[in-house]
């Protein structure tokens, strides 16, 4: 089986994948890092690509496939379609592993370095529970 | 009881400014790039200030004014210093009210909290530090007969500090109070969610501090907090928040090679062993008060009891009653002092809370009480509530490994005591933690048992000033709330002085 066939783990609403092609309008290829904990944790943050540092510690879940429609509120997008890769800490997914996660944006104030922040939105985390088949094809691939 | 006007209207005990600039040097300065942003009270979700939306250049602007009064406020004697932490508590005390007043408006939080705890804790605060430089002390080694090496305290010099929203005078004061008593001049950069009850608390005890020695940079994360984090003119950066930006601040620090301190929440469990139930007594009011302490703060606490371990053999009981004493948190207008739980501090938040409640029904946990957002009347209907929630389940669910940060319980039983620290211990973080036990033989076993920098044992939520806070595993580095933070505003300076007058006679 390649990863091609692997059941997806993480996903990108509509409205989060027009607010990536105006942050990338702005500030060049995105990367995304779960964070946990107090205060804004829970929530996924979202950084030009390389700021945070991720390592042996992290898990890559996947990339957000992100194809521009032409104009994201009023940004020209160039309309080429971009991945935004997600990352979370190794440790964190062992308690995370067995849901499927979707990137939202919803009105709001976030705080913590994320891109989005100053444009009145925040990303949020959408989850649901992997079906029985899609995690036992994940954990026959050894991923989780 | 009382019902406080709304700031704003007739008769309040607090007025905002319709805008707050920046605090830099002693005096409000606008923005270098003249942008501003709404500030929003989350009891009725309306603008109430706006407030300067900084950037690298408001943060060089603060740090110019910092390390010019640095050198002057590293000088002063521990007793001036301290003298000017007591006038500040002083101050603050006299205007306790409309301190409490403007917080509660801002972050959303009951007036009834604001006025009883984070305000009095936060004058103690500036109290327990003028005390603890006055009584610190270098040390002395006598290396050998003519040979002594002398320990003396110095401040780093200028420090950053970036506050969170939950608590903004408070912990603003955790940060600040070790930070000045050290003698190091601060910048801060307030959460964008409460970037003005900071500065509303400044303009009343601006006259006690030398310009510069405090300075507030408020704005987004990414354009003034980055900024902040990041710079080479600082000498240690604190920060309170969760692990991702935890880290990248971390990142930055290693960048400058500078220390850090953070504290990065936690999922603490509350244990309720079983002869808590021994009677009906005051103790056992007591732990039923402990359960419900998760809706203190509306849930948004690093320390949030936020997974209620109860023994088998009184689970049922117990729960119930805990569920029954749950339904009497009141809620309602943040500015009525009979209100004990108010308004999530912003929408996001409330979103997040939301779908965490989603999550832990598609996990399978069952909803025993609340589950939904409160919809209140009049101007509050426009407020971020959500009805205290209690969840039944697994410690493997996701509600009982991640903080919620909203009033929101995830209750299992355990069996035994191995399981009870077992499933406490099973967690990513180690911040607080609860033990409820007549018995002091378990309660101590329990408590050093559990991996989390601080276990309350027969109570829960109390942080009196000389009480270590500080995390285990991911929830953090450092020590807050004891004179041990004055270490991480200090540097070591050993002169190591030889009084012998002969020649070593190696060369």
């Amino acid at each position: 089986m390649t990863s091609q066939d692997l059941p997806e783990r993480v996903a990108v609403t509509p409205a989060a994948a027009t607010m990536l092609v105006q942050l990338r309008a702005q500030h060049g290829p995105l990367m995304f890092h779960q964070s946990g904990g107090c205060c804004d944790g829970s929530s996924p943050m979202c950084y030009p690509d390389g700021e945070f540092l991720t390592g042996d510690a992290d898990v890559h879940l996947g990339d957000l496939a992100v194809v521009p429609d032409g104009v994201a509120d009023g940004v020209a997008d160039g309309g080429e379609p971009f991945t935004v890769p997600v990352w979370m800490s190794k440790a964190q997914y062992e308690y995370w592993k067995h849901t499927h996660l979707t990137i939202d944006v919803v009105k709001g104030r976030g705080a913590g370095f994320s891109l989005e922040t100053p444009e009145g939105v925040r990303f949020l985390i959408r989850s649901r529970v992997l079906t029985d088949e899609e995690y036992g094809a994940l954990a026959a691939a050894g991923v989780v | 009881m009382t019902v406080y006007a709304a700031p704003g209207t007739e008769g309040s005990v607090a007025t905002y400014r319709e805008r707050y600039d920046h605090w830099i040097g002693g005096e409000f300065r606008k923005p270098v790039n003249g942008r501003y942003f709404e500030n929003v009270t989350p009891v009725t979700g309306k603008v109430f200030t706006e407030v300067a939306r900084g950037d690298a250049d408001d943060i060089e602007a603060a740090l110019d004014a910092a390390h010019k009064a640095a050198p002057a406020w590293g000088r002063t004697s521990a007793t001036e210093r301290a003298i000017i932490l007591n006038k500040i508590a002083d101050r603050m005390e006299e205007n306790l009210e409309k301190i409490a007043v403007a917080e509660s408006w801002e972050n959303g939080k009951p007036v009834r909290e604001t006025l009883a705890a984070d305000i009095p804790l936060a004058i103690d605060h500036f109290r327990y530090f003028a005390g603890a430089i006055r009584a610190q002390e270098g040390t002395i080694s006598q290396i050998d007969e003519n040979t002594v090496a002398y320990h003396f305290h110095e401040p780093l010099g200028v420090v950053g500090q970036i506050i969170p929203w939950n608590f903004p005078i408070l912990m603003a004061v955790w940060k600040l109070a070790p930070a000045l008593a050290a003698g190091n001049a601060v910048v801060i950069k307030p959460a964008e969610q409460t970037p003005a009850s900071i500065l509303f608390l400044m303009e009343i005890i601006a006259d006690l501090l030398p310009p510069g020695v405090v300075n507030i940079v408020n704005g987004f994360g990414v354009e003034a907090g980055k900024p902040l984090a990041s710079s080479s003119r600082i000498r240690k950066i604190a920060f309170t928040g969760e692990t991702t930006t935890g880290r990248l601040i971390m990142q930055y620090a290693a960048q400058n090679i500078i220390p850090v301190t953070l504290e990065l929440g936690g999922k603490s469990p509350n244990i309720f062993f079983d002869d808590v139930a021994a009677e009906r007594d005051a103790y056992y009011s007591k732990a039923l008060e402990g359960f419900t302490m998760f809706a203190l703060n509306q849930g948004e606490v690093c320390t949030c009891p936020s997974r209620a371990l109860i023994a088998d053999e009184i689970y049922d009981s117990f729960l119930g009653d805990a569920i029954e004493r749950t339904k009497l948190v009141k809620q309602g207008n943040p500015l009525d002092t009979t209100t004990m739980i108010g308004a999530q501090a912003s929408n996001d938040q409330l979103e997040k809370i939301l779908s965490y409640i989603e999550i832990g029904k598609g996990e399978g946990a069952e909803v025993l009480l609340g589950g939904h957002r409160a919809e209140l009347d009049g101007d509050l209907a426009g407020g971020f509530y959500v009805a205290p929630t209690i969840f039944e389940g697994k410690n493997s669910m996701r509600i009982f490994q991640e903080e919620i940060f909203g009033p929101v319980v995830a209750v299992t039983s355990f069996s035994g005591f191995d399981d009870a620290i077992a499933t406490a211990n099973d967690t990513l973080y180690g911040l607080g933690a609860g033990v409820w036990s007549r018995n002091t033989m378990t309660a101590y076993r329990a408590g050093r048992a559990i991996q989390a920098g601080r276990v309350w044992t027969n109570n829960y939520h109390a942080y009196p000033a000389a009480a270590a806070f500080g995390g285990y595993k991911g929830s953090g580095v450092g020590r807050e709330n004891h004179l041990m933070m004055l270490d991480h505003y200090q540097q070591t300076k050993n002169l190591l002085v030889s009084y012998s007058p002969d020649e070593l006679g190696f060369f």
